[in-house]
């Protein structure tokens, strides 16, 4: 089985997120990029596949040299080769077509994107693949196993889980549930050094059209004091809820 | 530029969410000085609409869309827009929406924004505002397409209603064989209990509750509100919870009107994930925790006492009140 999981490199969940030149641009000083947390799931799910059932692991990544790092992190953890499109990724149907390109000309069974990257939130790419090359897709994805050229995948619905068959070649959208997170990968010494001797493929981007372009960036308003109350006195709450903020 | 909505349902009935985007429709149709046509699939009676200020439904009845199938759907969507000549698509932000939405947008060439919190900013050029960085900023997004597609935050614009007469047609679009290549063959909801993605109210505990043996006055709470309950990573990763209960940037976001954080000390993931909502209450035994930074109202004290006795109080008025 063929499998490309899908790569941003974003902040870090603990970062501060500021902006400079005039709120034009995000401010990546002092920020550290991690592999996206929905796509790190996908990955230890596809080198699960690797390790049981026998598969090859491609990454991906549309961005900069910087974002190697990040590629490089995904080979020590285990995947076979890494693939960075080299290109900004302002806009995600221009991203979506770079993958779809990938994806046309590799002949993957299995492709593995985060439902959302956790900086723009878009939550578009793993859909906008699915729609560019028209194959199989199941979003917001809490288990997918593969049997042959079929697939059982599960998804998260609004107030609970719904199970799907299909066949592959097959698009997910995944996130938390895939695996554990106690079961998420640390890269080891020896994955480290392997890393360095795995391929790194360097592709130019097809012509794509940008559909959308972030032309500002806003911090929300800062909040005022919080009200205290004091724990014998929660009829005040109760009614500061009732009276004030008219929630209850 | 017609507006399109493709107003959800469960079982027949719209979800409150429909309402929401009808509302938020009729505002944008308003300053553009057009008209608001729904998209329904499978609703017998789409009458509610009329509260919401609709001009037109688009009544699509189909067996083979029962279930919800993401292709299907965004094909229904997509003929719908092509019939209306719509240009601006609208959907919700459920999960369901949120799938079928990508798929909507590039098959019209469209371009696509989610995470829309307010009425757009301009529309020559096209100004939305958006969630992004996980709640912590907004982004002030431009769609250059002809056609465009926006996903509405929930609860970020509200229920408004604003009478209307809608004319009803019913809707018959193609489908094609490959759009029920997936097949859904088991669907497992809770029942009885209010969810996270509905809640209006959320009712949160974190590791300060010591064990999942004392959830129950977290579940008390809950019931007495109406509210859903939710939890922190750590909780969900002890596996004192569900992970269908975390809340945070790797969880599932909050927007509800209220959120009662019980001690959960606010870890920035955390307050990312609930930065959207309206009014936070945080009730912890430490003054220092940094949730209480990002508060409206605060009680520090020890949960095992207060929380008892806000469900009380909260009975209380609501016997009162009823």
């Amino acid at each position: 089985m063929k499998i490309l999981v899908c790569i941003s490199h974003v902040p870090d969940t603990t970062s501060k997120i500021n902006f400079a030149n005039g709120d034009s641009e995000f401010d990546t000083n002092g920020v550290q990029f991690v592999i996206n947390p929905n796509d790190e799931f996908g990955l230890t799910r596809a080198i699960w596949f690797k390790e049981k059932q026998g598969a090859n692991v491609t990454v991906v990544n549309v961005g900069g040299p910087e974002t190697e790092a990040t590629l490089r992190k995904a080979l020590a953890i285990g995947a076979d080769e890494a693939i960075r499109i080299n290109a900004v990724p302002t806009d995600g149907f221009f991203v979506a077509t770079q993958l779809a390109e990938v994806i046309k000309n590799g002949g993957y069974d299995l492709v593995i994107a985060g439902k959302e990257s956790l900086d723009y939130n878009g939550g578009m790419v793993p859909g906008m693949i699915a729609a560019l090359i028209g194959g199989n897709f199941v979003n917001s994805c809490i288990n997918v196993e593969v049997d042959g050229n079929n697939a059982k995948v599960t998804r998260e619905i609004d107030g609970g889980k719904e199970t799907l068959s299909t066949t592959l070649p097959l698009i997910i959208g995944g996130q938390k549930g895939l695996v554990e997170e106690k079961d998420l990968r640390i890269p080891n010494m020896r994955g480290i050094m392997t890393a360095r001797t795995k391929a790194l493929t360097l592709l130019e981007p097809v012509a794509a059209t940008h559909n959308t372009k972030t032309v500002k960036f806003e911090k929300p308003a800062p909040k005022s004091a919080v009200k205290l109350i004091s724990a014998d006195n929660l009829d005040e709450l109760v009614n500061l809820l009732h009276t004030e903020a008219k929630v209850i | 530029m017609s507006i399109l909505i493709y107003a959800e349902s469960a079982e027949g009935k719209f979800k409150k969410v429909a309402f929401e985007l009808a509302s938020y429709a009729k505002k944008v149709a308003q300053t553009l000085g057009t008209t608001v046509t729904a998209v329904t699939v499978n609703v017998a009676d789409t009458s509610a609409l009329a509260q919401y200020g609709v001009d037109k439904v688009l009544k699509v009845s189909n067996d083979k869309l029962a279930k919800f199938n993401a292709r299907a759907y965004a094909d229904v969507i997509k003929h719908a827009a092509e019939k209306e000549s719509a240009k601006l698509i609208l959907v919700s932000s459920t999960t369901d929406s949120l799938y079928l939405a990508p798929l909507v947008a590039v098959s019209l060439n469209a371009g696509y924004a989610s995470n829309v919190v307010a009425l757009p900013e301009s529309t020559a050029p096209f100004l939305v505002k958006r969630n992004a960085f996980s709640n912590k900023a907004f982004t002030i997004t431009e769609i250059s397409t002809d056609v465009k597609v926006l996903a509405i935050a929930k609860n970020s614009f509200g229920i408004i209603e604003s009478a209307s007469s809608p004319a009803e047609e019913d809707f018959t679009p193609t489908l094609n064989d490959a759009d029920f290549d997936i097949k859904v063959e088991n669907v497992e909801k809770v029942t009885g209990k209010v969810t996270i993605a509905d809640a209006e109210i959320v009712v949160s505990a974190g590791r300060g509750l010591k064990g999942p043996e004392n959830w129950g006055m977290i579940e008390d709470l809950a019931a007495a509100l109406g509210a859903a309950t939710a939890c922190s990573k750590p909780v969900s990763d002890l596996g004192w919870r569900p992970h269908s209960e975390h809340v945070g940037q790797t969880g599932k976001p909050v927007a509800a009107n209220l959120y009662i954080a019980v001690g959960i000390s606010g870890a920035i993931q955390h307050i990312a994930g609930i930065n959207s909502s309206k009014v936070k209450v945080v009730i912890n035994t430490d003054p220092e925790a940094p949730f209480f930074k990002v508060a409206d109202y605060g009680v520090v004290g020890d949960a095992f006492d207060i929380v008892p006795k806000l469900t009380e109080k909260i009975k209380e008025f609501k016997a009162q009140n009823s």
